[in-house]
């Protein structure tokens, strides 16, 4: 498989001033901290983490629509952090994003065919009827009909708009598809067919997903890997299958005991993880986790670990095993009757 | 078992438009008993919010209730006064909201929002008593520091410790029944499960009913002893946390259950429920859920299907439940 994407080392600071004017900075909010991974072709890499880790300053980053403190974003190769002008212009074509909020995310002077039309426009791929038929062929691709072309986005529900994000996203054939909590904003039963079209979309078009999210259970059913990230760093990385069969680090642990769990007789069972996240202002020292770990000792208040196989945390091997059981699963009868359902939804 | 705190007989919330009256609750009977947890469970526009709305009388113009009764004791909701209605908002009856940025008051103190129930209902309490029981309410919520907090305004404080002076505000002359409405749906998953964790350990306390509204099946299943799955304004299943996730029944249930990606199974592709929520402007001829129901058959077009009862203890509102039955048919 080859890279597609490697992020090494980004950083993004924003300095924090007082007074109007010869303002001093009183200080530095760390959102993005010294992040590095890689994404390979046709594969989706998850970033997870809750507010204010820096996924999606993260996301922005990689796509510079914001430029980076320090650190490198290579595409195909090439560090997009020092492109300008047509060269830049020529990796916007190749990586493109979706909006997690579908309704700010649609221009409601558009209709739907001028926003899935625009990027090719500015891009200059094709004429007027081409790009036409183009618009008719992608809203096709993400389960909308054409004559939806000459209308506007207002008059779609939450996840029609969400489709529409997509296919203009796509219009221009990218290999690398940022999305930015795509589902977040939806109902469940929306969010699940909203899933269910980018895996589709990801088959057929080979596309590469680097997917921002918070919700693990979605994660884990469209990611191949995940990278967790607690304060603007990358704590744990690994293999979808692996990280939650055996997550190593104390916070990955922690995340995943807190998801509530679709299974009554599992009530109440977990402990969950005392305290907020501090502030990216004042990060603690050592370890940025030690202040909710429940693991933590000396070191880990003293010493900031570096990610190594996978995972930043100094204890990470004397750690007992995970107790984090997925058994389970649905219940006979509701197992056979979603089976049934299943069936006779294919059917009709 | 006993007396319910709480009964909802057939309650109808319209809200007048130029095209006429809109039902978004359409004949919902329920029942909440002391210290248990009734959870409501359903999507945008299902009618989950202006039913609670509606026990709380907090519908606003050009919302009314049309029908139906909300009994509290001997007493009907529905037809008390405002002036009447005051006196249960917060001492009978507390609610608590999705989102603790806007529901509290930027100008304000978190002591003096906190203290603004009791003062309501008991004008006489002195400051030093206001005080003290504001960071005795503080303190039930787990806030560390209480005396520092009750002097500190909402900005200053993280999302999961406003949800927790949101519930401290609700609890303060202690209530009979709590009204959450989503009141997870805003934090993050590890402050989620904290806020969770807090709700049951103060039920346990105080004895407390819980209308828990949410869309989130795990919340539930993590919360609920009793559970009502709306769509479209209706109840459309009715029974205990167990046997919804045991033996579901109706189409809808199935559907929201094949929705959620879970962390036990390894599914290829989600059951997404084709199509989207009728507005409830537009509805449907028959079973509000027929465009949208595999199971569909001429006669689910004919009528409205009526919450019958299954088995002892578990309604159901359709025509073909339980489905393997109407598949093999």
């Amino acid at each position: 498989m080859s890279v597609l994407l490697e992020v090494e080392n980004l950083a993004k600071h924003y300095p924090v001033r007082n007074g109007a004017i010869l303002a001093r900075q009183v200080g530095l909010v760390r959102a993005v901290d010294g992040v590095s991974f890689t994404l390979n072709r046709g594969e989706t890499l998850a970033l997870v983490g809750e507010s204010g880790c820096g996924k999606s300053t993260t996301a922005r980053l990689v796509l510079r629509l914001i430029e980076p403190t320090t650190g490198a974003v290579k595409f195909k190769g090439t560090d997009i952090t020092t492109l300008d002008g047509a060269t830049l212009k020529g990796f916007r074509r190749n990586a493109q994003i979706v909006f997690q909020d579908p309704y700010a995310s649609l221009n409601p002077r558009y209709t739907v065919g001028q926003t899935i039309s625009e990027p090719m426009e500015v891009h200059n791929i094709g004429d007027a009827a081409s790009r036409k038929a183009r618009v008719e062929e992608l809203l096709k691709l993400v389960g909308l009909a054409p004559y939806h072309a000459q209308r506007y986005g207002h008059e779609f529900s939450g996840g029609q708009r969400q489709r529409i994000g997509i296919a203009r996203a796509l219009a221009v054939e990218p290999d690398l598809v940022v999305c930015d909590e795509p589902v977040s904003a939806l109902d469940v039963s929306i969010q699940a067919q909203v899933v269910n079209l980018l895996r589709d979309l990801q088959r057929r078009l080979g596309l590469a997903y680097l997917f921002i999210a918070h919700d693990l259970a979605v994660v884990k059913h469209v990611a191949d890997r995940i990278a967790v990230m607690y304060l603007g760093r990358i704590v744990e990385i690994g293999e979808k299958r692996a990280l939650f069969s055996n997550p190593r680090h104390p916070y990955t642990r922690a995340l995943l005991a807190a998801i509530p769990h679709p299974d009554p007789s599992r009530k109440g069972r977990v402990t969950p993880l005392g305290g907020d996240v501090p502030s990216p202002m004042n990060i603690p020292p050592g370890c940025r986790f030690h202040t909710r770990c429940p693991f933590a000792q000396d070191i880990c208040r003293q010493q900031d670990p570096v990610l190594k196989n996978g995972v930043a945390c100094h204890l990470a091997d004397e750690l007992p095993p995970a107790g984090v059981d997925f058994a389970g699963g649905l219940a006979p009868n509701a197992a056979k009757r979603l089976a049934l359902y299943a069936e006779a939804a294919a059917r009709t | 078992m006993s007396e319910p705190l709480l009964r909802i007989e057939g309650l109808r919330t319209v809200f007048r438009t130029s095209g006429g009256d809109v039902p978004a609750v359409d004949g919902v009977s329920l029942e909440v008993h002391r210290g248990r947890t009734l959870g409501i469970v359903g999507e945008s526009g299902c009618g989950k919010s202006v039913l609670s709305l509606s026990v709380m009388r907090l519908v606003a113009h050009p919302g009314r209730i049309a029908a139906g009764r909300v009994m509290l004791g001997e007493r009907d909701l529905a037809s008390l006064s405002m002036a009447e209605m005051r006196q249960v908002r917060g001492r009978d009856i507390a609610m608590i909201f999705q989102e603790p940025m806007t529901s509290l008051n930027p100008v304000h103190s978190v002591g003096f929002q906190i203290t603004e129930a009791i003062r309501a209902h008991d004008p006489r309490a002195s400051n030093a008593e206001l005080r003290n029981r504001g960071i005795e309410a503080l303190k039930r919520v787990r806030i560390p520091s209480p005396e520092r907090r009750f002097d500190e305004y909402p900005h200053q404080l993280s999302g999961g410790m406003r949800q927790r002076v949101m519930i401290a505000m609700a609890l303060a002359c202690s209530p009979k029944l709590l009204i959450a409405d989503e009141p997870t749906t805003a934090l993050d998953v590890t402050v989620q499960a904290q806020i969770l964790d807090l709700l049951r350990e103060l039920q346990a306390e105080t004895g407390m009913a819980i209308i828990l509204i949410t869309h989130d099946l795990g919340v539930i299943a993590e919360m609920a002893d009793e559970v009502a799955v709306m769509y479209s304004g209706k109840v459309v299943e009715r029974t205990n946390a167990r046997a919804l996730f045991e033996d579901p029944q109706h189409p809808y249930t199935l559907g929201l259950l094949g929705s959620i990606p879970r962390l036990d199974e390894d599914r290829e592709n989600l059951l997404a429920i084709r199509g989207t929520v009728p507005p409830p402007f537009n509805l449907p001829p028959g079973c509000r859920f027929n465009p949208r129901c595999p199971f569909a058959i001429e006669a689910c077009r004919a009528e409205i299907p009526p919450l019958r009862s299954i088995i002892p203890g578990h309604e159901v509102a359709c025509i073909c439940a339980p489905v393997e039955a109407s598949v093999a048919a």
